[in-house]
């Protein structure tokens, strides 16, 4: 702070909050340039040495099962799996969907 | 393009700078030449950011204005139209809030008739003459308060127990029993149990106050100042003052009892209305280390409530005897005018509160059958219930009572710039004026609004003046005070 003296000690903790360097989670303003690239996890953008492991050597975040990855097939990235247009044509498809590693069978097909 | 406009703050001058209380962060921001522009600026109507730095180009390179408005953006002191505010939501407190101060109502019976008193007047919740409560407290009952006391101060290591009343020495066998139990089982149960009480001081005796000196109880006198303010209306039943009594045996209280400061507590009514003069005398002639100033609890109805002009003239006697605290302070020299320390030291804090007091919360008063209640006020009122000390708290009526007395719930409040600190005031005294305790206190809002400010303004320039002093207030984590009315 340049322009404002914090003069009590609740003022010296907002100050503190409001330092875009401590917005660690982007919940005060816009959202900083990112110094790293984004690596997703459970999509392999980046080279991956196969399904066994992730390029960090873990299996926590593989694509597979389909459970875990189906969101991400039309939402976060990309990825060539067929499924319907949830924002304009089949809005309610995952409706009966409240949890997908549990309900993902409720997910039914849609027809045109 | 959006428009900005002033967010929620009071802001005020001290030593010829410029200072904003954020509400409801309750931060004290000094600004400068550029922020102090920003902000006059909007006051005149809501501006572009761009529009804002063009105007204000003569004055300030756009990109000092536009760094300004970030900051001031960021502290929530301004902020864009259109873009809602980050309303905190309603915090409750977590479950199972620690006790920290325990009242214990040794009697409700008193040797004094003070024509005001809330316990006894024409105000009072509780029949005491004929009601079904005991007139004094049992050992017994005094053993399980402490069991109370301890076992509701959970991870606490020090817990405090203030004796009241009634007049508290009226019961003091209990009182003496009472502390040499709770030493007891705060040794077995690794705590520490702090004392105090609060007496009108006419049964203090050589004895009593070798009693209280030598094991360091912290003492309040209730007294209204020199003999024609105090035998106004603290009079005993025939109708006789009680200044004459009172005085010779306070001075060897404070002769004698050096372990701890010793303060005077003063109800303000209409016609002892001399703030200075009673400071003076209590202070200077009678030698108390500090002295607290309330205005009385009562309907506007009696003579002795302070109406509202009198507010103003209380107001005003306030600020004069905190500009003699404010000359002492900036020569680091104590000065006893507690209720400007107190709220200096709310101030410095930043606290922003949902309730005005710890009450139902912290603070608990138990009444002479062991009935848990609200505070030392509510003592031995079914309605203001909150269990009992044998059978603990009932969760269920603490949360509902907390529950509808939030800050968050208080409309009133809602768009005034004292709530953080004032929060609707006293459960008591809304009680006595509304007969309901939920109320917030609007009757002297203008007041607690001139009062805050004038401890800000106090507050701002010590901080330029003589930061040092501030210094005392940083690492204390006592926020229950023993009350003292």
């Amino acid at each position: 702070m340049k322009h404002l003296r914090s003069v009590n000690s609740k003022a010296k903790r907002v100050a503190r909050a409001a330092d875009p360097r401590n917005d660690v989670v982007a919940l005060q303003g816009p959202p900083t340039p990112a110094a790293a690239p984004h690596i997703p996890l459970g999509c392999t953008l980046i080279f991956s040495p196969g399904w066994e492991a992730d390029h960090n050597g873990g299996t926590a975040g593989l694509c597979t099962p389909v459970e875990r990855d189906i969101f991400d097939c039309h939402e976060g990235c990309f990825w060539p799996a067929q499924v319907p247009d949830q924002l304009n044509h089949a809005p309610d498809w995952t409706a009966k969907c409240a949890s997908a590693q549990k309900d993902w069978r409720k997910i039914d097909l849609v027809f045109p | 393009m959006s428009q900005l406009a002033l967010r929620e703050f009071h802001s005020f001058q001290a030593a010829g700078k410029d200072f904003v209380y954020l509400v409801p962060s309750a931060a004290v921001f000094e600004l400068d030449d550029s922020s102090a522009a920003v902000i006059n600026r909007l006051r005149a109507g809501n501006v572009s950011r761009e529009d804002l730095a063009r105007q204000l180009s003569a004055l300030f390179p756009a990109t000092e204005v536009d760094e300004t408005i970030s900051e001031l953006l960021r502290v929530r002191a301004i902020g864009e139209i259109g873009v809602p505010e980050k309303k905190a939501p309603k915090v409750m407190p977590p479950e199972n809030f620690p006790l920290t101060t325990m009242v214990l109502n040794v009697t409700n019976q008193c040797n004094l008739s003070c024509t005001y008193c809330y316990e006894y007047g024409e105000d009072k919740i509780v029949d005491t003459e004929n009601g079904k409560k005991p007139k004094f407290m049992s050992e017994e009952t005094a053993r399980e308060s402490v069991d109370f006391m301890l076992r509701e101060a959970g991870a606490n290591k020090v817990a405090h127990l203030t004796f009241f009343g009634g007049e508290t020495l009226m019961n003091f066998p209990v009182l003496k029993s009472a502390m040499s139990y709770a030493r007891q089982r705060a040794a077995e149960t690794g705590k520490q149990v702090d004392f105090s009480l609060t007496t009108n001081a006419t049964l203090l005796r050589p004895e009593i106050i070798e009693f209280l000196a030598e094991n360091r109880v912290g003492v309040t006198i209730s007294i209204d100042g020199p003999k024609e303010m105090q035998d106004q209306f603290r009079v005993f039943s025939n109708g006789k003052g009680s200044y004459d009594i009172v005085a010779p045996k306070i001075k060897e209280l404070l002769k004698r009892h050096r372990s701890r400061p010793i303060g005077a507590r003063v109800t303000l009514t209409s016609q002892t209305l001399d703030i200075r003069k009673i400071y003076k005398h209590l202070t200077e002639e009678i030698g108390f280390w500090d002295v607290g100033f309330a205005p009385v609890t009562t309907s506007p109805s009696t003579k002795y409530a302070i109406a509202e002009s009198g507010f103003d003239a209380m107001l005003e006697q306030f600020r004069a005897l905190a500009a003699d605290f404010l000359e002492a302070a900036l020569e680091n020299r104590h000065h006893g005018f507690s209720n400007v320390k107190d709220t200096l030291e709310e101030i410095h804090k930043g606290v922003s509160k949902a309730y005005p007091c710890g009450a139902g919360l912290g603070l608990m008063g138990v009444s002479t059958d062991g009935d848990v209640a609200l505070c030392h006020r509510f003592a031995g009122s079914d309605a203001h219930k909150l269990g009992t000390v044998r059978d603990g708290i009932d969760r269920l009526v603490q949360i509902g009572f907390l529950e509808k007395h939030h800050i968050d719930d208080k409309t009133d409040c809602s768009q005034c710039w004292a709530r953080p600190l004032c929060s609707g005031g006293c459960y008591h005294e809304a009680h006595t004026r509304y007969g309901e305790t939920a109320r917030p206190n609007l009757h002297y809002c203008e007041w607690i609004r001139g009062w805050t400010d004038t401890c800000l303004k106090i507050y701002a320039e010590l901080s330029v003046s003589n930061p040092k002093y501030l210094e005392q207030f940083d690492e204390k984590v006592d926020y229950e005070a023993s009350p003292v009315s």
